[in-house]
């Protein structure tokens, strides 16, 4: 009796190694391709820059210091803090923007999708998805086409009268913002669809039975049961538009930094590796701290991200 | 519903809805139309004409550039399916085990880091490869690709083998298949929908990809995206409307596909 026990523990001990054998590829290649680099990272934050890139490798906190330096008003430096905290502030502020505006246009647009007879649903569903696979660079270019001063919106509000000089959005804060709804917003809308999907309408029509309003039926009945997915639909939207590179560095012409923008500029011009290296790291820690919240909020056991 | 009050109604709904597609379509419609235009504006229509296209077709550098982003995107593709195929195996249809939900955790990593966080780490540990062993080819990329990739293609594999029973497998087993026969014969063959599925999402994840691929690169190994921000740089010609429509046409059909093969069920 014992050696059946023991065969059948032996038994799941080898599934298990076999299970870790098959799985050994995808975990080597990614910890060689992405997870394990980051550590590099954090010991760089830690060097000195050396004078043509690079670092020489000698313990510093100056890295780290110059990112936080704006408590330091003693200090000579004060004036690139300033420069980093406008950045750091100009990247928050932009992406909860486009974050509540990817929420209202995202929610009358899942629903809508949501509402459909079965048969359309997934056609609607595709035609959100379909600008989503579509190369991010070619929709930042598709946007600019539009909003650039000799563009369409332009030219068209001239051509109406509305205008007599074109409005200069290009190159701005709103660009930008502008940029990244157009580009985030299917991940808006793909997660609020997947939680109204399963919305029970009984308890729409229990509502209405009680004598709601239209609105009171939305923000009491339909808005609770769907809060999952508007978390996720945010944490979606926002994780990427706090690290945006592409869509700031085209949209903003290079006077206008996001984050991203910033930690690259430490790689080219700047010379600063260090300096890049803590601010990519600072640049996580506040991702995962969005991330820990979103599991806090929405996460089940079993619950797969993304 | 025999009643005339739609309880699924919210006014004005519909009405943003269409205003949303309207404009997620329309700046992409510009894009491609002016493509076919005659002149050299990319706002003013001059009449229609494919000299755009001819002229990208024509230049070396978008040829290059987008025969090494096939390149990179089909071996990428490749080993990421091959290896979250395995990884799928090895993390569905099992009893929690110890290790699982770690496994699960770093084969979504790439998702959960910013690009740009991934670009720098890779710039900075390759550059010290790179000078270390000499060698400064397409490898970088296509690993680089490869990492990425694999969570897109996890997804569809691991939701087709969680669709699927034991049931045909034991069967198989117990009709004294060996453990390969039944793999070959009965998993891979039900799995096959799946396996596609995610090797066209990674394949067009890796030739979407700008941020890595810029920061990757060595010289001269641009991709077609890298190539295009660079001349996004520039006074704009709809050389690059041609080359984007182009590449448009691509990525949509491989996404239907994509759509039909994962919509079809066996």
């Amino acid at each position: 009796m014992a050696g059946a026990a023991e065969t059948a523990r032996k038994a799941e001990r080898d599934d298990i190694r076999k299970r870790w054998l098959l799985s050994a590829p995808a975990l080597l290649i990614i910890f060689f391709a992405a997870a394990g680099p980051l550590a590099i990272v954090v010991v760089y934050s830690f060097l000195e820059p050396g004078s043509y890139g690079d670092v020489r490798w000698t313990f510093s906190t100056d890295a780290w210091v110059s990112v936080i330096l704006q408590r330091d008003i003693f200090d000579e430096t004060l004036s690139i803090a300033d420069a980093h905290v406008a950045i750091f502030w100009r990247s928050v502020l932009l992406s909860l923007a486009t974050t509540v505006f990817a929420f209202l246009f995202g929610f009358p647009t899942a629903y809508f999708i949501a509402t459909r007879p079965e048969r359309t649903r997934a056609l609607w569903l595709f035609l959100i998805t379909i600008p989503f696979w579509t190369n991010l660079l070619i929709r930042t270019f598709a946007i600019q086409e539009v909003i650039r001063n000799e563009g369409l919106l332009n030219v068209a509000l001239m051509k109406l009268g509305l205008i007599s000089a074109p409005i200069q959005i290009i190159y701005t804060d709103t660009a930008i913002m502008i940029g990244m709804l157009y580009v985030y917003l299917p991940l808006m809308v793909l997660p609020l669809y997947a939680s109204m999907e399963k919305l029970d309408f009984r308890l729409v029509e229990a509502g209405y039975d009680l004598y709601a309003t239209r609105f009171q039926v939305l923000r009491r009945i339909i808005l609770p049961m769907v809060k999952p997915g508007i978390v996720a639909g945010s944490i979606l939207v926002f994780i990427p538009s706090l690290g945006a590179y592409v869509t700031p560095r085209i949209l903003g012409g290079g006077r206008n930094l996001m984050l991203g923008n910033l930690i690259e500029l430490q790689f080219g011009q700047g010379r600063n590796w260090p300096l890049g290296a803590s601010l990519s790291i600072t640049l996580l820690v506040i991702v995962m701290a969005a991330l820990l919240i979103y599991i806090r909020y929405a996460g089940t056991g079993g619950r797969n991200h993304g | 519903m025999a009643s005339r009050f739609d309880i699924r109604r919210q006014t004005g709904f519909p009405t943003v809805a269409l205003f949303c597609f309207f404009l997620l379509y329309l700046p992409l419609s510009v894009v491609v139309i002016f493509a076919f235009n005659a002149g050299t504006s990319i706002a003013v229509w001059e009449g229609f004409s494919f000299r755009w296209f001819v002229q990208a077709w024509s230049n070396q550098q978008v040829v290059d550039a987008s025969i090494r982003s096939v390149q990179i995107a089909s071996v990428a593709a490749v080993i990421a399916t091959v290896a979250a195929t395995m990884a799928a195996l090895a993390t569905t249809r099992t009893r929690p085990y110890r290790g699982l939900t770690f496994k699960y955790a770093f084969i979504n990593q790439p998702l959960m880091v910013p690009e740009i966080v991934t670009a720098v780490a890779l710039l900075i540990f390759f550059s010290r490869i790179k000078i270390a062993t000499g060698y400064s080819g397409l490898g970088y990329l296509m690993i680089a690709h490869a990492a990425f990739c694999i969570p897109f293609a996890y997804l569809p594999i691991r939701a087709r083998l969680e669709s699927m029973d034991t049931a045909l497998e034991t069967a198989a087993a117990d009709l004294y298949a060996t453990p390969w026969q039944v793999f070959r014969r009965v998993t891979l063959p039900l799995l096959w929908p799946g396996i596609i599925a995610g090797l066209m999402l990674a394949f067009v994840i890796s030739l979407d990809d700008v941020v890595i691929t810029e920061f990757v690169k060595s010289a001269g190994q641009d991709t077609l995206p890298t190539y295009m921000l660079g001349q996004l740089r520039r006074v704009v010609t709809p050389e690059i409307n041609a080359i984007s429509t182009a590449f448009l046409v691509l990525s949509v059909a491989i996404v239907t596909v994509f759509f039909l093969i994962s919509r079809k069920k066996t």
